[in-house]
């Protein structure tokens, strides 16, 4: 019995998502469509397709950073919500790097915008950080007023002082082609990003689950109190993994202006950001996974254009499955803990029903 | 007329049997005492009487109809009330908002102005002297239990529980609380008073019943009896704590605090000028009632909080500016903190985590940054041996332990550290007498060692126990420091009190 | 500049700060009835969505502004619903809990709303016209710019005052108040913990929802895929810098209000500069009003915590 409540426990999340994506299917069965039949196009679309699988691809490189982007401040218990706000300075920093520091040689290029990308993001997801850390102020509240403002400044600049001369909307000029990413799917626009995105995954992974780095932040995330008394710098050790998990947002939007888009657009990203907050609960929180739950879900955004055009049914209905699978994804996680009350419970029946009350008292007594 | 009778009352908690067949009857219009050690089943009893925990079994009468309590709300209804040991106001509101709160019968208007009226003339009835309109965070702590009191008097309760009700007032505020308590009996209301202090049992009350193990052993009129007679009851036949005490041989003074200052978490000056030292091979008691700035200087003496004035010293070289890990590395100080959930431990880690939480990034147990779990492990469970930690393996959870276990884990890993100076901070609250006991030892044995250690504690039989030297707070400075054998529970109940000018804040 | 020269142009200043703070008023009252109570409620975004969105369906197959109301809040409850079934009754986080109800209302109004709203989800529906209050209107500038709004605009005050006097002059307010701060006294006081904030859970996201139904059925008179465009965070900012209290977070949204009016304004007034770097006054202001006056008081002690009785 335990064993089986144990597996259900153990795969709580892979059945979260398909108890969700069954509830989806009733969504897509309002439009009058087989939802078997629009799963199996969007899927194959996603993943068994060549040309889907780099559209997968692309999507899963910003998507998997986002996901570290939560996950690795939220070791310390900072929940990081900028991720949006972080993407959008990255791609600033980029492109500025891109554009205007001229003469460099080019692989030295490459790695400054590159960085300046990240560091753009990081510093921007320090503020709400420092706040915390020094104020107090409500990290979630700041993240989010954040984002709007480097939203914003992104359109006014895309569309001011970096607009390229007599251009139909907000972008900028073009970058100049020796700095675009290598691809690695040849015919798609799948680029070196989501690479770069896994290695980052497996050394967060290692980083914070075998070094002193990750006990510090897991003690941190347990308590105040209790990191004090560990010796743990609290505040610096919130600033150094907000700067990190920041600093993969700011990657993800160098990456999405160097290796898709090759310019600064306005509005370049649709939330990817906020995705990543359902990447990471989607992979439970573990570096390990966050690539894993990245690809999945790209598919589901990849995979919906293919449905909408093989069956008519509208891709917004991805936007709402998706929103269903967070839901489910996040009431499955609120029972982590629960797993040895469960045996308790359990041991406690059996001790119940197998031993008449004598021996049940003296197994009782034995116990204490 | 028993106002009050149970009979074969059992509750068990997760096959523990917390409460094991009570049968009790209180009189109508008397002082009523429960007194037994803590985890005798006390606080189970008055929980199920306050309708928070449903018996397993057995039979509750009130005012002579048997009764089920379904809810705190139905005790309310019968004319049962309970003031808790930890008082449940809301700190932010004033002291009629704090009891009209939940009150039956309301309609839709608060009208406050109509209760505080009420309130004012219950307060002046009593002599409680409360301002209904001051906000419950601003009153002391003596002050704040008149309050709890009026909540339950303006609810026309007829039988008052008071659970624990000194253990944070000041002995002057203890005294008035034993003259309210006479005058709600004098006003008709029944009491039953829970408590593990003999001296407010023979002052306020009128029969004593005894409690062990989860059982009522016997009631008797306290005129009949003494206080001797009730505590080898309390106790029963295991011995009564008294762990072996070599002769003391202190030598030079190792951990000084001189002339300390600091402030409280909410910015309010906690300690005054403390003064303190730790002689080599001494235990230096610090006693006083709890939040008399006792958590500060353990927190100043160990770097968690900055001193605002004042000098720590270590075998005479100044450490007021070292942060916590230095403390540690440099100077050898350990620290077994007053609570074992939030600070001692993290109950999600398993133990060989918990056993490394203060000494990850040393050389012993990481190398280049990276954690060697594997000594770790090797580490933990010697001492889980060594020590004789009752568990399943390294790889348990803290939060599965028991509280003696987890305990002994955190003396471990302190002691393992090979401190000059340890500091202990309550280190036996909600243990058993058996862990106590294994606390005190391992105490004791640091001191053969030539240890330094400060022993601050409310307990005062803990202290008189293993105290080489014993230091009384209050109101944020040291009131007086007595040898042991000049120290006994009067000489240091004076001290407590604030005899000196500077206290009379306490 | 001199767009202040005449007593009307101010009246629509203000005016226009007034209609544009609306939503918010709503979305923040919500937010602290929910807050005080102890439960962040940052789904006040998903509640002003769905809240348009009921609104907009409602309106739109009654042929009938009321009935789009009570659609509006009908489905504000449902999102109320779900967030105090996954942050009170199952103890997710409730930040986690608001983020995923969030992204939910996002995903199920665009899709709902192409599938039902017939067309491409633009449809107009019945909306509400000003109806002026007799004698009040004709109070100079006061009279045009508080008495000459419409029926959603007077529900608004009426939500504040009442909103108010539920929290300090009623029993339930005590209550509620009590239940954020020290959910312990409340339990041994008699009264159930959970039960108390989820009420005030629903009744948050039902007066958020007001918001958006504000935005379709006296604003826009249609609904568009994210129309809330994060008034609700904007909201949750004003709660804060309202010391969670209906009144400041009445003022603190009629100041974002018109820091919008302003920037508005000043669009219009500077088309060669993009309209974004104006977008951004509201943000930039409630941030700097955050950084700069929040830190001082102290939100409800219990917040985001989850109530248990625990053991022995």
């Amino acid at each position: 019995m335990l064993t089986v409540i144990g597996l259900a426990h153990r795969l709580r999340i892979p059945i979260a998502v398909a108890v969700a994506l069954l509830a989806g299917a009733s969504l897509i069965a309002l439009s009058g469509v087989n939802p078997f039949e629009a799963y199996t196009t969007l899927f194959r679309g996603a993943f068994l397709d060549w040309y889907g699988l780099g559209g997968t691809l692309v999507k899963t490189s910003p998507l998997l950073l986002a996901g570290l982007a939560v996950v690795i401040p939220l070791r310390a218990g900072l929940l990081n919500i900028g991720g949006e706000g972080q993407i959008y300075m990255g791609g600033l920093g980029a492109s500025v790097a891109a554009l205007y520091l001229p003469g460099l040689p080019t692989l030295l290029h490459i790695v400054l915008c590159v960085l300046a990308g990240a560091l753009a993001g990081g510093l921007w997801g320090l503020i709400p950080a420092y706040l915390k850390a020094y104020r107090g102020i409500n990290e979630v509240i700041t993240a989010i007023l954040l984002n709007f403002i480097a939203i914003n400044l992104v359109s006014y600049l895309a569309g001011g002082p970096m607009m390229q001369a007599g251009a139909p909307y907000p972008y900028s000029n073009e970058i100049s082609e020796a700095l675009w990413l290598p691809l690695i799917l040849s015919g798609t626009d799948a680029h070196v990003g989501v690479i770069i995105g896994a290695v980052l995954a497996l050394v967060a992974y290692y980083v914070l689950n075998h070094t002193t780095v990750g006990f510090a932040l897991d003690t941190v995330g347990a308590g105040d109190a209790v990191a004090r008394y560990a010796g743990i710098a609290v505040r610096r050790q919130l600033l150094g993994a907000m700067f990190v998990g920041s600093a993969c947002a700011g990657l993800a939007g160098s990456f999405e202006v160097l290796g898709l888009k090759y310019r600064l657009y306005h509005l370049f990203s649709p939330g990817f950001g906020f995705d990543g907050i359902l990447v990471a609960f989607l992979a439970a929180l573990n570096p390990l996974l966050v690539p894993v739950s990245a690809f999945f879900l790209s598919g589901l955004k990849a995979g919906a254009l293919t449905m909408q055009r093989a069956t008519g049914l509208d891709g917004t209905v991805i936007d709402a499955i998706q929103g269903i699978v967070i839901l489910f994804v996040a009431t499955s996680l609120a029972f982590t803990f629960r797993r040895e009350e469960w045996r308790r419970f359990l041991d406690k029946r059996k001790l119940h029903l197998a031993e008449p009350p004598v021996a049940r008292a003296k197994a009782e007594e034995s116990a204490r | 007329m028993p106002a009050l009778k149970l009979r074969q009352i059992v509750k068990s908690f997760d096959g523990f049997r917390a409460l094991d067949g009570v049968d009790l009857a209180v009189q109508a219009g008397t002082v009523h005492a429960i007194i037994g050690e803590n985890g005798a089943g006390k606080t189970t009893l008055m929980n199920i009487l306050y309708g928070l925990y449903q018996p397993d079994e057995g039979m509750i009468e009130f005012q002579e109809k048997p009764v089920t309590i379904p809810s705190p709300r139905g005790a309310s209804d019968l004319g049962i009330g309970m003031i808790h040991q930890h008082f449940m106001l809301v700190d932010t509101l004033t002291v009629v908002e704090n009891i009209v709160l939940g009150l039956r019968g309301q309609g839709m208007s608060l009208n406050l102005r109509e209760h505080e009226k009420r309130i004012a003339e219950m307060s002046a009835r009593f002599g409680f002297n409360i301002d209904p309109r001051a906000e419950i965070w601003r009153l002391p702590m003596g002050m704040r239990q008149r309050v709890e009191i009026l909540k339950v008097l303006y609810r026309e309760a007829d039988l008052i529980i008071l659970d624990e009700p000194t253990s944070i007032l000041t002995p002057l505020e203890i005294e008035g609380f034993l003259e309210n308590v006479k005058s709600l009996r004098d006003a008709g209301k029944t009491i039953l008073f829970i408590t593990h202090k003999l001296d407010e049992v023979f002052a306020a009350s009128d029969r004593i019943s005894v409690m062990r193990r989860g059982k009522v052993l016997n009631t008797t009129d306290a005129k009949d009896t003494d206080a001797r007679r009730i505590a080898c009851a309390m106790v029963g036949h295991d011995r009564i704590l008294t762990v072996e005490r070599m002769p003391h041989r202190a030598g030079k003074p190792v951990l000084v605090g001189r002339g300390l200052h600091a402030r409280d978490n909410r910015g309010l000056e906690a300690l005054r000028g403390v003064s303190v030292s730790v002689r080599e091979g001494e235990i230096h008691g610090i006693i006083g009632v709890d939040g008399n700035g006792q958590a500060e200087l353990a927190e100043v003496l160990t770097g968690m909080r900055s001193a605002t004035g004042g000098l720590v010293e270590i075998d005479g070289r100044d450490i007021t500016a070292d942060d916590p890990e230095t403390r540690r590395r440099s100077s050898r100080l350990a620290f077994v903190p007053e609570d074992r959930h939030t600070t001692g431990l993290v109950l999600e880690y398993p133990l060989w985590k918990n056993a490394i939480l203060r000494d990850f990034g040393t050389a012993r147990f990481s190398r280049a940054g990276v954690v060697d779990r594997r000594r770790a492990v090797e580490a933990t469970s010697e001492w889980i041996s060594a020590y004789d930690v009752r568990t399943q393996s390294p790889y348990q959870k803290a939060r599965f332990l028991s509280g003696g276990n987890q305990q002994k884990l955190i003396f471990a890993r302190e002691i393992e550290s090979e401190p000059r100076v340890l500091i202990v901070m309550q280190p036996c609250k909600g243990l058993d007498v058996g862990a106590i006991e294994a606390v005190h030892r391992t105490i004791l044995e640091q001191r053969e060692r030539g240890g330094a250690i400060l022993y601050i504690s409310t307990e005062l039989d803990h202290v008189l126990a293993v105290c080489d030297r014993i230091s009384v707070m209050c109101g944020g400075v040291v009131t007086g420091t007595l040898e042991a054998h000049e120290a006994t529970a009067e000489t240091i109940g004076v001290l407590m009190g604030g005899t000196m000018s500077k206290a009379s804040a306490c | 500049m001199n767009m202040f020269s005449d007593l009307q142009a101010l009246t629509d200043f203000l005016s226009t700060g007034l209609r544009l703070s609306i939503p918010l008023v709503f979305a923040a009252l919500g937010g602290t009835l929910s807050e005080r109570a102890g439960v962040f409620n940052v789904a006040l975004e998903g509640c002003l969505l769905a809240g348009a969105f009921g609104a907009a369906l409602g309106s739109f197959v009654f042929i009938s502004p009321y009935a789009g109301l009570l659609t509006g809040i009908g489905m504000a409850l449902l999102v109320g619903g779900l967030l105090a079934i996954l942050a009170v009754r199952l103890g997710v986080n409730q930040l986690v809990a608001g983020l995923a109800l969030n992204i939910l209302v996002l995903g199920l109004t665009s899709y709902l709303s192409r599938l039902l709203l017939t067309g491409d989800g633009r449809r107009i529906v019945e909306g509400f016209a000003p109806y002026p209050v007799p004698f009040l209107a004709d109070i100079p500038l006061l009279g045009p710019l508080l008495f000459k709004q419409d029926v959603m605009t007077y529900l608004m005050y009426a939500t504040v005052a009442l909103s108010w006097w539920m929290l300090w002059k009623t029993p339930w307010g005590l209550v509620l108040r009590a239940v954020g701060e020290n959910p312990r006294a409340v339990d041994t006081a008699g009264m159930a913990v959970d039960r108390a904030r989820i009420i005030a859970v629903l009744a948050g996201c039902a007066v958020a929802g007001l918001g958006g139904c504000y935005l379709v059925l006296s604003q826009v008179f249609l609904f568009t895929e994210h129309m809330s465009a994060g008034k609700g965070f904007l909201a949750l900012a004003a709660v804060i810098l309202g010391r969670w209290n209906p009144l400041g977070a009445l003022a603190a949204c009629l100041l974002f209000g018109l820091c919008d009016a302003l920037q508005l304004r000043l669009q219009f007034g500077q088309p060669d500069v993009p309209y974004q770097l104006f977008s951004i006054v509201p943000f930039v202001a409630s941030f700097l009003a955050l950084v700069l006056f929040s830190g001082k008081v102290k939100p409800p002690a219990s917040i985001g915590i989850r109530y248990e009785r625990g053991g022995k």
